[in-house]
């Protein structure tokens, strides 16, 4: 068993679903450990995880980009005497986590699926077409810890709820990090329309639009609500500007891997095929019975996305009664 | 006051088309004989343009830098063609199978003899270092802040949008639950998105020109590293080709195919 630092470049209200499994993911491998970076109030609450020891936090709030992250990040390392550090891998946690390998003269291994216990990291590459393992060349320990971040989704959520279990409360480090000077100096922030809907890389289920949407997403939008599902977009229906560009999943945006994932009035061009093929299940939708996304999906309908969604909409409610 | 000379150096990697088929060779490495200038290059490199456009009376230069085989210095060709006033090519055997922290290493021993080298009329100049989101095959993101760290630069990660002042410059970028707008000083190392403009192509005029500019070739040794300096720390154990996901059903529809939808999901317990 290995002790574990789990890195959250930001802590609010409640853990998301992508902490949780993180936490779940660490509590396999070994006694873990959670490093802080940004909060508002005093998150140790949230943190009574059965597993979950320790603690670290600095004394004021450190939101990304600050550098300082990573001062804590390696008072953290040291206390806890972790041979593993694991983190999301979303842009400022691979950055802090990125800096650290450095620090720690340490490999670090990006965008894992699984994680064995002997430290083995399983990785989908290449648009997901190929599977790669790989591990650190010298044996992670204290001295030489691995650093990995991790692909949200990539654990059964029911299997998550069943590997955290209610514990005590960790005890709380807080650490003396002050931010750092100069610099880089944040002159404007806007939170990011906060949806109702889930993030789209860590949605289980994604229903994604694109060219054959013509415009109007809403009927995918009460398709997505219906589902629970986090709304996606193709680059053509971003570049139209039809929904915004973080939205847009393939290549060059997004990639998901949703247990399922619906496809409509998508072509499935290569781009857009490699930020979605290694979902679960495919369903398409579209107009045009040559479209490669048939090629992919496990259901595959020929027929008007503007007609087929409605009444799967209709359907589902009907289902609930 | 006149402004200090700005030196961009742009990052561009020579990547297999992810248009094709790409593979892993039998010695665990991906196939790197035949590629194309990374995609998401192409916006740091075209941010560069516009910055050094948009200050005509500043002493400002681009130089493309890229390490791979000996076939990359075709990503520093399309560079120069694209509008690179400048290119230089890090190619050495010991470098093959690199890993993120070995590719830090040696992009930044190279940075800093491509700066050494450097001349500049107007003064000492300030430097920043531009590059894609990502790789286009590695897609760990994390090189940016790595190289930043061990230049001792100022790093912003995913730029959506900059602009250069006398001396900072002030980047727009989203890093996940906000999007912030901040100001960075030089030295200072800044990754550009896919959404930050729309990169030009190289018109005849360009590919002309490009063959009166200079590519400087360096391997390891003269960028002052040693074989053993780029040991990868991470190794790849296996790369097994993922099974090809195959068709499905696929149905017509004839008024209830939302319904027959449904159905399946039913089916397969994905409601």
């Amino acid at each position: 068993m290995s002790n574990v630092l789990v890195f959250f470049d930001v802590l609010g209200e409640a853990l998301s679903p992508a902490q949780k499994e993180l936490i779940a993911q660490a509590g396999v491998l070994g006694e873990v450990h959670i490093a802080v970076g940004a909060y508002q109030v005093d998150p140790t609450p949230l943190l009574a995880v059965s597993g979950v020891q320790e603690v670290y936090l600095p004394e004021v709030s450190l939101p990304a980009p600050e550098v300082a992250v990573v001062d804590l990040l390696e008072t953290a390392v040291a206390e806890s005497q972790a041979q593993v550090i694991l983190g999301s891998s979303t842009a400022d946690v691979t950055d802090a986590l990125a800096r650290l390998a450095v620090r720690l003269d340490t490999g670090l291994i990006s965008g894992a699926v699984a994680i064995s216990t002997d430290l083995v990291v399983t990785k989908s590459v290449l648009a997901g077409s190929y599977t790669t393992t790989s591990e650190l060349n010298a044996a992670p320990g204290p001295a030489q810890p691995l650093i990995i971040t991790y692909k949200p989704n990539s654990i059964d959520p029911q299997r998550v709820e069943t590997l955290l279990a209610p514990g005590e409360q960790p005890e709380v480090n807080v650490l003396s990090v002050r931010p750092s000077v100069g610099g880089v100096e944040i002159l404007e922030r806007t939170a990011l329309e906060v949806s109702a809907r889930p993030a789209l890389a860590e949605a289980r289920v994604v229903v994604a639009g694109g060219r054959g949407v013509e415009g109007d997403f809403t009927p995918l939008e009460e398709l997505a609500d219906e589902l629970g599902a986090g709304l996606g977009a193709s680059r053509a229906a971003t570049d139209a500007g039809w929904i915004e560009h973080a939205a847009q999943i393939g290549q060059t945006g997004v990639t998901v891997s949703p247990q399922l994932y619906i496809s409509a009035g998508i072509s499935g061009a290569i781009q857009q095929r490699a930020g979605m093929q290694t979902a679960g299940t495919i369903v398409a939708i579209n107009k045009d019975e040559d479209a490669p996304v048939f090629e992919i999906a496990d259901f595959g309908v020929v027929g008007d996305l503007h007609e087929v969604i409605p009444q799967m909409v209709e359907e589902l409610r009907r289902r609930k009664g | 006051m006149v402004n200090a000379p700005l030196h961009i150096i742009t990052l561009v990697k020579w990547v297999p088309d992810s248009q094709l088929e790409r593979r892993y060779n039998a010695d665990g490495r991906i196939d790197r004989s035949e590629g194309v200038l990374s995609e998401l290059d192409e916006y740091p490199l075209e941010a560069a343009l516009q910055i050094k456009e948009a200050a005509p009376d500043r002493e400002i230069r681009v130089t493309a830098l890229t390490m791979g085989p000996a076939g990359s210095s075709s990503a520093a060709k399309k560079a120069l063609q694209i509008g690179a006033d400048d290119a230089y090519q890090l190619t050495d055997d010991a470098l093959v199978g690199a890993d993120i922290w070995a590719t830090s290493v040696a992009l930044k021993a190279a940075v800093e003899a491509v700066t050494g080298a450097a001349e500049f009329e107007s003064g000492e100049p300030e430097y920043l270092v531009l590059t894609g989101m990502a790789s286009d095959e590695g897609e760990s993101g994390a090189i940016p802040a790595q190289l930043a760290e061990r230049l001792g630069a100022n790093a912003v990660t995913y730029a959506t949008g900059l602009t250069l002042e006398a001396e900072r410059m002030v980047v727009t970028r989203s890093g996940g639950t906000e999007a912030q707008k901040v100001a960075v000083g030089f030295p200072a190392v800044v990754s550009v998105t896919d959404q930050a403009n729309d990169p030009r192509y190289p018109n005849f005029k360009a590919i002309m020109a490009a063959k009166k500019k200079t590519l400087t070739r360096f391997t390891l040794s003269e960028v002052g590293l040693r074989p053993e300096q780029v040991n990868a720390k991470v190794r790849l154990v296996e790369a097994q080709v993922r099974p090809p996901r195959t068709a499905g059903e696929v149905i017509t529809d004839e008024g209830d195919a939302g319904i027959k939808i449904v159905e399946f999901l039913a089916k397969e317990r994905l409601l």
